[in-house]
């Protein structure tokens, strides 16, 4: 009989392992699942994970997606990595995306048409604090009323869904958009418009400025204090408070950065790629960014590349979707799968399977 | 503005097919979470619910058929939840992220040639005489027998948790599994019936949503539904009647918000369409601010991995 | 002619690098109280385990009444007339008396046919209970009885009890023997499970003991002294402890009417503790659990804070100040449950020596951590404290229970506290390691500490204690000192009704 039996202690091997073999399990799950669709399934996996690099006619236009589309996952995934170590279920990400956003937004457009370059700096300030203020509130919610921050937070999306829709069909609607439902361009200002600074691969500011933050991130988790009270919440809550960690802090602190980071995320959203304010520029980076965060192990590095493979699903998902007809949806399939298997095979790390006989 | 179109029987009936979903959803969550399972998973089994139920009544135009889809689609989807979590021991809040976010997409995906069609309809059941009765007669009997059906499963699973042996035991695994296991109980398996049970549950709500509530399949039509209902079990105290106070409740909020964006009354319809989840989120509040209460009636074992080799 | 009722043979079972059972056999006979002694670990957990089919054993099989025996799973054992009275009480805090005792049952009758059996059960064996109590509310006594009421209930032949004195006052465990003794004149075979001799050698007709998961010796109790049990055991020499010199010095630490409400929805709170204590004092404050211990830590280590007057340190008022002040301030604790409480389990070594050293260690300069000198502490308390690991770079987890006490115990002495409160320093482990921290804790006041040892082991307190005093239901009485007490005036104390009785 196969049975698990507990590790001494968790195997760091199998720590960096397991992403990989999740990542392995899933494309060929993933075949089958394209297989079933009616199509040959190394046909569209080649062209999820290879063509962007390599196609000849679309690669440079994916090559330039790739780092458009990780920045916003990693920056909300750093965010959320702080949290889900500290056993702070923030998973309403996409909500403060989407509030850091018209905060933002709402400063530059308040603004417009200023010039000057202060003006991006301190949108960014206010995305930032727009996406903190949204995640405060299951913050506080949790601190004084013992409110589940996973229920809250993530009814707060929907809130938020509702705010932008309210937004930009009221007060930061567009005066010359012929009445639709959208903000003044962005980009069409300079003083609004986020620098794009190497183009082939699409970095633009916001880039640098999620890896400035990863790099913060990594050093407070691993070096600073606040970062060791967080692992000790989320490892043993008795043990932290035992150690003088005060859990409303951590509650507040967590909840604070992930809001920050995620607000600033929709800014550099707004600013950059979709341009302007509407009810359907956030396309869910909140919710695929939860998934970036465990499959990088909810470790800055190992969220980068995992938000530059989440990047790459996403890219070759649309060159599929193109190519060969396969539905959008498919690929939020696949990320759903990745992330299940993922949990699946970490077993592994505690966990060592062992074959048992059975006495009679 | 004209309030006298808010005829009262009319939301009355409309609520209780509002809530219905959302109740049939919080029932299977109770259950499981007596049991001592967390299953974040419901918007994912709902949403399959919802398409499988759709798919399978379009293609049999037999509603009842496709219900009965929906629940095992629900209920096979709970179990790849319930393997992960139960067999391979994973962190249940993060299992049952991944069970909404794969549900999602895999209800986008299969629902893409089902968009825009009308399912067949589903009879009501008028009960004669009692049902042409005067306001009471449209509330409480000319119904779709599932409205029925929710209430009657609600008195069944409150039946079931206090009154039978087997409740007993479902009780006592979420209580404490340690002691459940050491008296002999397999509390893996037990937990794994309580799972499907629940995604059963959450598929025929969502089914209910698609053949009934709306009635169409839109992709990402539960719109938090499945987490409202999480929300609800967390309201009404892990108690079974509470969860329809709860429900109707949320039912209610959503019903009068529909009709005075109907109305126009002035206010934006963005603002009005957040009031059900604002709602949702105080009266959440208010029942866990009393945290002595709370941990007294949340099961002990509650999303705690159990792990039997030792 | 009694009849043999239980016979092992040969049973083994074993673990990844251990043989938690190796080769084990001996027979129990119809109707006598049978010991199985051994240290903690020797593997008497194990054994009864098997024999109540909760874990099936790799080599060897049993016999009861001469037919093959071989549960598979418990509700087979109990069919079977064998019972189990477990160590840490497999009941259900928020289920009442009745619903624990269904459970517990395989064809339960009606609920009010039950509750009449349940009270008549009770009463008979001189052990009431009420059947529509929450177990949540009844003592720690109370809920053994639930236990043993729910083995009765069953009529079992053999009944197999797990350490049932660990958490008994010493009335409670009279009333315990003398049950046991009306149900081994009935017939009733009783496997009981101890490593405290003196019981054994009231209660037991034979002894069987372990070590090391073998059989080493059998007896019968009545004809041993606890000394020679206690060295057959430990296979080796017992030392007695020795009495200790006490001169105290000035007050360290003061409690004033310290009131403090629990949190836990079944806890105790504490009302109105005071206490004295000073330099190069070791005070012992027993109890049985739940009577307060673990919110009087709590109060202690800052976790809960109180009114800032209710704690005072060498005369600063502390009450409302958190755990980091207290450290630095000079007052230390080590709470009672190791992993996940003083240590975080999956945490290296040296993270968990950081994690209440940080402070009165200096080990981080503007927030940012000293590695090397957080690393050179986590060193020095494994080498001083003899803590066996392969390195520092261990998870906690993955020490024993005995070496992470000693780790944890190393690193609040190593802090040189003025104050340290410990509660159940050597709960699980192994008798060279608690000696070893015992010792620790009283060279720490004597070299002027004042030290506050929490515990429910009663021999422990007698041997280390300088004063006395006991919690019950969130009440201290007056300490005293603990020359020349004797085991029933304590267990008197135990029982309720402090003033009186401590100053009787």
């Amino acid at each position: 009989m196969l049975r698990l039996e507990p590790r001494q202690q968790a195997s760091s091997t199998m720590r960096w392992l397991t992403p990989i073999l999740a990542v392995a399990i899933t494309m060929v799950m993933g075949g089958f699942l394209f297989a079933a669709m009616g199509q040959d399934p190394f046909q569209a996996i080649k062209i999820i994970f290879l063509d962007p690099f390599i196609h000849e006619t679309f690669g440079p236009y994916s090559r330039s997606q790739l780092l458009i589309k990780a920045g916003p996952l990693i920056l909300i995934a750093t965010g959320l990595s702080i949290g889900f170590r500290a056993g702070v279920w923030n998973i309403g990400a996409e909500g403060q995306f989407v509030m850091g956003a018209i905060a933002g937004g709402a400063v530059g457009l308040a603004l417009y048409p200023a010039d000057g370059i202060w003006v991006l700096p301190l949108m960014t300030i206010a995305g930032a604090l727009g996406g903190m203020a949204w995640a405060m509130i299951p913050a506080l919610l949790k601190i004084k009323f013992n409110a589940n921050e996973i229920l809250v937070s993530l009814m707060l999306v929907y809130v938020a869904y509702n705010f932008l829709a309210a937004m930009v069909t009221g007060p930061l609607k567009s005066p010359d958009g012929y009445g639709f439902p959208e903000s003044r361009s962005f980009t069409s200002v300079d003083a609004t418009h986020l620098p794009m600074i190497y183009e082939p691969l699409g970095m633009h500011a916001g880039v640098l400025v999620a890896l400035a933050l990863v790099i913060a991130a990594y050093v407070m988790m691993e070096r600073h204090l606040l970062g060791f009270q967080i692992r000790l919440t989320g490892e043993s809550p008795r043990a932290a408070k035992f150690a003088g960690v005060n859990p409303a802090v951590i509650v507040a602190v967590c909840l604070g950065i992930s809001g920050a980071l995620a607000g600033m995320a929709g800014l550099f959203e707004v600013t950059g790629p979709a341009g302007k304010l509407t009810t359907n520029f956030p396309v869910g980076y909140g919710f695929t960014a939860i998934i970036v965060a465990f499959l990088g192990r909810l470790n800055p590095i190992g969220i980068v590349l995992a938000g530059l493979l989440m990047a790459l699903t996403y890219i070759g998902g649309e060159l599929a979707q193109l190519s060969l007809g396969i539905p959008a949806a498919a690929i939020n399939v696949f990320q759903g799968m990745m992330l299940f298997f993922l949990l699946a095979v970490d077993v592994f790390v505690n966990y060592r399977l062992v074959w048992k006989k059975e006495v009679k | 503005m004209d309030f006298s179109a808010l005829n009262p029987v009319s939301l009355m009936v409309s609520l209780m097919i509002a809530a219905t979903p959302v109740l049939l959803a919080a029932v299977g969550e109770l259950v499981v979470e007596k049991s001592g399972v967390l299953n974040l998973g419901v918007e994912g089994m709902m949403i399959i619910g919802a398409i499988a139920g759709f798919a399978i009544s379009v293609e049999t135009s037999n509603p009842w058929i496709g219900m009965l889809a929906a629940m095992v689609a629900g209920a096979v989807l709970a179990l790849i939840f319930g393997f992960i979590t139960q067999f391979l021991l994973s962190n249940q809040v993060a299992t049952g992220l991944a069970l909404t976010l794969f549900g999602l997409g895999m209800a986008a995906l299969l629902g893409q040639s089902y968009t825009g069609m009308k399912p067949p309809s589903t009879p009501h059941l008028d009960i004669p005489v009692l049902s042409d009765l005067p306001v009471v007669g449209p509330i409480l009997f000319s119904h779709d027998p599932m409205i029925y059906m929710s209430i009657a499963l609600v008195a069944g699973v409150w039946y079931f948790l206090n009154r039978t042996r087997g409740g007993l035991i479902l009780r006592a695994v979420g209580e404490n599994h340690d002691a459940a296991h050491s008296l002999g109980y397999n509390v893996v398996m037990i937990r794994m019936g309580a799972i499907a049970f629940g995604g059963a549950c959450a598929g025929l709500g969502g089914a209910y949503l698609s053949l009934v509530r709306v009635p169409q399949w839109t992709e990402g039509m539960t719109a938090g539904a499945g987490w409202i209902a999480l929300a609800i079990v967390v309201f009404a105290s892990w108690k079974p009647w509470r969860l329809i106070l709860g429900a109707y409740l949320f039912g209610g909020v959503t019903i009068l918000q529909l009709n005075l964006q109907a109305l126009g009354i002035g206010i934006s319809a963005a603002y009005l369409s957040m009031t059900p989840y604002l709602i949702t989120i105080i009266v959440m509040v208010i029942m866990s601010a009393d945290r002595r209460r709370a941990s007294i009636n949340a099961p002990a074992s509650l999303g705690r991995i159990f792990n039997a080799s030792h | 002619m009694r009849k043999t009722l239980l016979e092992i043979r040969g049973l083994s079972k074993f673990y990844p690098g251990v043989k938690a059972n190796d080769n084990v056999s001996f027979t129990i006979q119809e109707g006598k109280i049978h010991a199985l002694l051994g240290e903690n670990g020797a593997g008497k957990s194990t054994l009864v385990k098997m024999i109540y089919g909760l874990v099936h054993p790799d080599e060897g099989d049993m016999l009861l009444h001469g037919e093959h025996y071989m549960p598979h799973k418990p509700s087979e054992a109990r069919n079977l007339g064998v019972g189990m009275v477990f160590q840490h009480f497999s009941l259900f805090e928020a289920l009442n008396v009745a619903e624990n005792i269904i459970l517990g049952m395989e064809d339960a009758p009606p609920r009010a046919e039950l509750n009449e059996k349940i009270i008549e059960v009770s009463n008979q064996y001189g052990l009431p209970l009420d059947p529509n109590r929450l177990i949540g509310d009844l003592s720690v006594g109370e809920r053994q009885r639930v236990e043993i009421v729910r083995c009765l209930l069953q009529n079992p032949q053999l009944l197999i009890m797990d350490e049932p004195t660990s958490v008994l006052t010493p009335q409670e465990v009279e009333i315990l023997f003398k049950t046991l003794r009306k149900l081994s004149s009935e017939g009733v075979a009783i496997l009981y499970i101890s490593h405290k001799l003196d019981e054994i050698k009231v209660l037991c007709d034979h002894a069987t003991v372990l070590r090391m998961g073998k059989v080493v010796d059998t007896c019968i109790p009545a004809e041993e002294t606890a000394r020679s049990m206690a060295e057959m055991m430990i296979g080796g020499e017992f030392a007695m402890p020795t009495v200790r010199e006490f001169t105290p010095g000035k007050t360290l630490l003061h409690l004033e009417n310290l009131t403090l409400e629990s949190l836990d929805p079944f806890g105790t709170s504490l009302a109105n503790v005071s206490l004295e204590l000073r330099s190069g004092e070791v005070m012992g404050v027993a109890g049985v659990a739940g009577n307060g211990q673990d919110e009087l830590l709590l109060a202690l280590s800052g976790e809960r804070p109180t009114d800032a007057g209710m704690v005072k340190l060498s005369g600063v008022e502390i009450g409302d100040m958190g755990p980091t002040t207290r450290r630095a301030l000079g007052l230390l604790a080590a709470p009672e449950e190791r992993l996940g409480h003083a240590a975080a389990p999956d945490m290296s070594l040296k993270e968990n020596a950081y994690l209440s050293a940080r402070v009165r260690q200096g080990l981080t300069k503007s927030g940012f951590t000293l590695f090397g000198k957080r690393d050179d502490f986590a060193r020095e308390i494994v080498e001083q404290f003899d803590v066996r690991t392969p390195s520092i770079d261990n998870a906690a987890r993955s020490l024993s229970g005995g070496n992470l006490q000693k780790f944890v115990i190393g690193r609040e002495v190593l802090q040189k506290p003025t104050v340290l409160v410990v509660n159940q320093p050597t709960w699980g482990v192994d008798a060279a390691a608690a000696a070893d921290i015992r010792e620790a804790l009283r060279e720490l006041a004597a070299e002027g500490a004042a030290v506050l040892v929490i515990s429910q082991d009663l021999d422990e307190l007698m041997e280390m204690s300088d004063t006395f005093a006991v919690l019950a239901e969130g009440r201290l009485s007056k300490p005293r000192p603990a020359a020349g007490m004797t085991v029933e005036q304590i267990g008197l104390m135990m029982g309720g009704n402090l003033e009186e009785r401590a100053n009787a």
